[in-house]
């Protein structure tokens, strides 16, 4: 391989480092992005990747090293001068006014001039032409909240361009889209690559790097462990690079005979508080020491299902039999009840229903068990037991780090899980409701969760997973479920589960009758 | 007929008017504070401290002018001391405003008594320390014309400058907050400050601005209500609640100029009525207690507010110091 020039590169990074107090989230970073190529930056969640390029963004500034673009030293001091420097950035969490129209939030700080009204013409005009050139449609008046989430990612994009990025960094974009609007945003990146950009595409999800990208650049523990082309890289090597040691993608679980039926669901309907019918008439069972796995794109019904068998919701006709107990509509159920019927519970957003944020970990560890006698004394809570529980569980999860008196939301999304989920398995539920257990969880901790949820359906507990992850459905689930539109309008076994055939069933393009007469 | 038309429909529209001039002044300010996504409920000592400042340095300089501006002064100082507090070191944006209510309410009537030694009051202001009302062109002669002549030469004529200079204010506002750039950053950095931050404007400085804009508005709102009104002194605690019933009309308004000047209108006209029924018989209820009229605005308030006008969605930060995010 030849040795490219200096300013063959779009952007290179020499000796950057960075501290939050204790912290040293960037050690000594180099990094050589190079023109018109899509750059890939792997790592698990808190190995630095954002503080990075938050850095060349001018979000935070470097403790020590150099940004070169173009071969030239830059100072960026802030994000006026990155993005006077070319840099655009697409955050994860997007950065548009939601009130705003596409158009207001493209002009944020570029306005063109004291009154908007000549700025605002103007900026219609460089969209129309954005539009034409990238193939980016969007209507500029629609209100940015109005707009479905691929929509709004696009008018990052459009924001990013309108400011003249030649330098495009996208972090973890995909982590919102359905798999379609994943294709499609690909499509985007690569049209905007033969246009010329440079894009630098941070994400976990190696699938994508192999997909997407030209190089790929893997960060552990905010260093930077190696460069390699995609091409000559492979999904496995990349994953041990993250995580520091080989990780089987494949989960092992040996085939078991299942036990009875323990969760039982007979005309299953919802009706939503805005009139919506979100479950439509469904049955099915869940026997013990089965995995049962809902596949389906997100928003079928899906979320609702989880939110009635846990009682959170209330159904409208029907029932459901746990165990030998039969629960009615206005059965008078919560989730404090079910719960001592054996069901447990991780909820699909852990940030929203799974933990209080601001909670110590010790005490979102006994979130919904904080009646029970263990941890209570007689006026006051017990909190040694508590703590000493936490504790307990902190180290035979691997929760990292293991200290009960942190706050919830410092733990990274992977910890975070593991809480959740062992608080619940800890209670040695009989019905196991888990809901994306994976979502925005790193490899190793991945790899982990999967064993512990085979590890219960192998002690005869039935599980429930609810995922969008086709791929952790298919390897977990001894029987899968598909839903579309409230219903469910697939099954099949899991060890016969072919990609293609549920994505059809997903998207309800299959024809097969007799599988619309599942699970009777 | 006439004589109802004039004591019922005329009087209380002038009075509405006076009523409402320190309510919008401060409700325009409420907004561009809160529009930055800052909270003021320290409207009410801002007001205060402006009405002191004006009384204070008009009776000293004998210049309701140098009044006028010791009250935007004090308003901007203690819109910096909210954002000193609020912006650069994320205090609680609510309790910096109480702060800053209880601090005023304590210092004008104890620096009052210090210089003027009247138990907490100013001298009554004469001559050029106090505004004029302003006579239009033709009153005199319009408001012989029926119906329409009073409402020229009582509702629209004969006010202080600083009435006028307050309903100016409006449409500048208006056109501000919605044609300007400083407009559109401030109604973005109020509902996602984050996005102002990543666009390379700077948040901080933005919100300072706002509440310089603040400020000089309850200044004038403070100058208006002890140099510009019919007191023509400072009282102890003259503000009397109307800083908190200015951000009831700006929640009444949604954050908007014009409706927050109509919810403003509103209660003038309310407070206005109940001045006017003091005293005066009803048929078949007889005297209405001066009490029960004057709560009747406040009642009317919690109404509105609790049911009438509908969810309001203040701005989406609003309330929340901005941090950068650390991963």
């Amino acid at each position: 391989m030849t040795t490219p020039k200096a300013d063959d590169f779009a952007i290179e990074l020499k000796g950057i480092d960075k501290r939050f107090g204790e912290v040293h989230a960037n050690r000594n970073i180099n990094l050589q992005v190079q023109k018109g190529t899509i750059h890939g930056i792997v790592g698990e969640n808190g190995a630095g990747k954002s503080t990075l390029m938050s850095i060349i963004y001018g979000f935070y500034h470097a403790d020590k090293g150099e940004i070169l673009i173009d071969g030239k030293a830059v100072k960026i001091t802030s994000s006026e001068v990155a993005i006077a420097s070319g840099i655009g950035m697409v955050h994860q969490h997007f950065m548009l006014v939601n009130t705003f129209s596409v158009l207001e939030n493209l002009m944020l700080g570029a306005e063109g001039g004291m009154v908007l009204k000549n700025g605002m013409s103007a900026a219609r005009d460089e969209l129309r032409r954005l539009e034409q050139d990238y193939s980016l449609e969007i209507d500029p008046d629609a209100i940015v909240e109005d707009l479905p989430v691929g929509l709004q990612q696009r008018v990052e994009i459009l924001k990013a361009l309108y400011r003249g990025a030649k330098i495009l960094i996208l972090d973890e974009p995909t982590g919102v889209l359905t798999p379609q609007e994943t294709d499609h945003l690909f499509k985007i990146l690569h049209a905007l690559k033969e246009q010329g950009t440079t894009i630098i595409l941070i994400t976990h999800k190696l699938r994508e790097i192999m997909d997407a990208t030209d190089h790929v650049s893997v960060m552990r523990q905010g260093e930077m462990v190696a460069h390699v082309k995609t091409s000559e890289t492979n999904r496995e090597h990349l994953a041990e690079l993250m995580v520091g040691r080989k990780v089987r993608f494949e989960v092992e679980k040996e085939s078991q005979s299942v036990g009875d039926c323990a969760l039982s669901i007979k005309n299953l309907n919802y009706v939503d508080s805005q009139g919506v019918k979100r479950l439509k008439g469904l049955n099915f069972e869940v026997n013990a020491g089965e995995i049962v796995g809902i596949a389906g794109v997100s928003g079928n019904g899906q979320s609702e299902l989880l939110s009635v068998l846990s009682g959170i919701d209330d159904f409208d006709a029907g029932e459901i039999k746990i165990g030998s107990e039969v629960i009615t509509p206005d059965g008078g159920q919560t989730p404090f009840t079910l719960r001592g019927l054996g069901v447990g519970h991780v909820p699909e957003d852990r940030h929203r229903m799974g933990l209080i944020n601001q909670f110590e970990a010790k005490e979102a560890f006994i979130l919904g068990h904080h009646k029970e006698s263990a941890y209570n004394g007689k006026l006051l809570q017990n909190k040694k037991q508590i703590l000493d529980d936490c504790q307990e569980k902190m180290h035979e999860w691997d929760v990292r780090p293991p200290n009960p008196n942190l706050k919830t939301a410092s733990f990274s999304g992977g910890n975070q899980q593991k809480l959740v989920i062992a608080r619940e398995v800890e209670k040695d539920p009989s019905i196991f409701l888990v809901g994306q257990p994976t979502r925005g969880v790193d490899i190793g901790a991945i790899e982990f969760i999967h064993k512990r949820i085979v590890d219960m359906r192998n002690q005869g507990k039935a599980v429930l997973l609810v995922s969008v992850e086709l791929d952790e459905i298919m390897s977990l689930s001894d029987r899968i479920l598909v839903m579309f539109d409230g219903e469910i309008v697939g099954e099949m076994a899991g060890h016969d589960a072919d990609e293609k055939t549920i994505g059809l069933m997903m998207a309800n393009a299959h024809t097969t009758d007799a599988e619309q007469e599942v699970s009777q | 007929m006439l004589e109802f038309y004039f004591n019922w429909i005329v009087l209380p529209m002038d009075s509405m008017l006076r009523l409402s001039t320190p309510l919008v002044l401060c409700a325009l300010a409420g907004m561009f504070s809160e529009r930055s996504g800052v909270v003021n409920i320290a409207l009410e000592g801002k007001l205060l401290a402006g009405a002191f400042a004006a009384a204070a340095t008009a009776a000293v300089t004998g210049s309701a002018w140098a009044g006028l501006f010791a009250a935007m002064a004090t308003g901007i100082v203690l819109a910096m001391l909210h954002g000193f507090a609020t912006i650069t070191h994320r205090g609680d944006q609510i309790v910096s405003g109480m702060a800053i209510n209880i601090l005023v309410a304590g210092i004008t009537v104890i620096l009052g008594r210090f210089w003027f030694g009247q138990g907490g009051q100013t001298p009554n202001l004469q001559g050029n320390a106090r505004f004029e009302s302003i006579d239009f062109i033709g009153a005199e002669f319009i408001s012989n014309i029926p119906l329409i002549g009073p409402l020229y030469s009582e509702v629209l004529s004969g006010h202080s400058l600083m009435l006028y200079l307050a309903f100016v204010m409006v449409p500048l506002a208006w056109y501000l907050l919605f044609k300007t750039r400083f407009g559109l950053r401030l109604r973005a950095v109020g509902e996602a400050p984050a996005a102002v931050d990543t666009a390379g404007i700077s948040v901080t400085w933005l919100r300072y601005r706002a509440l310089i804009i603040c400020g000089v508005l309850t200044g004038i709102a403070g100058a208006y209500l002890s140099t510009g009104s019919s007191t023509a002194q400072f009282i102890p605690n003259m503000s009397a609640g109307k800083g908190y019933i200015a951000l009831a009309a700006l929640i009444f308004g949604k954050w908007r100029p014009v409706q927050a000047m109509m919810g403003c209108f509103l209660f003038g006209l309310l407070e206005a009525y109940a001045i006017r029924l003091q005293g005066t018989e009803i048929p078949g209820l007889g005297t209405i207690p001066v009490q029960f009229i004057e709560m009747v605005p406040y009642v009317l308030t919690v109404i509105l507010l609790a049911g009438f006008i509908g969810r309001a969605n203040p701005p989406k930060a609003i309330g929340v110091p901005y941090v950068k995010e650390r991963e």
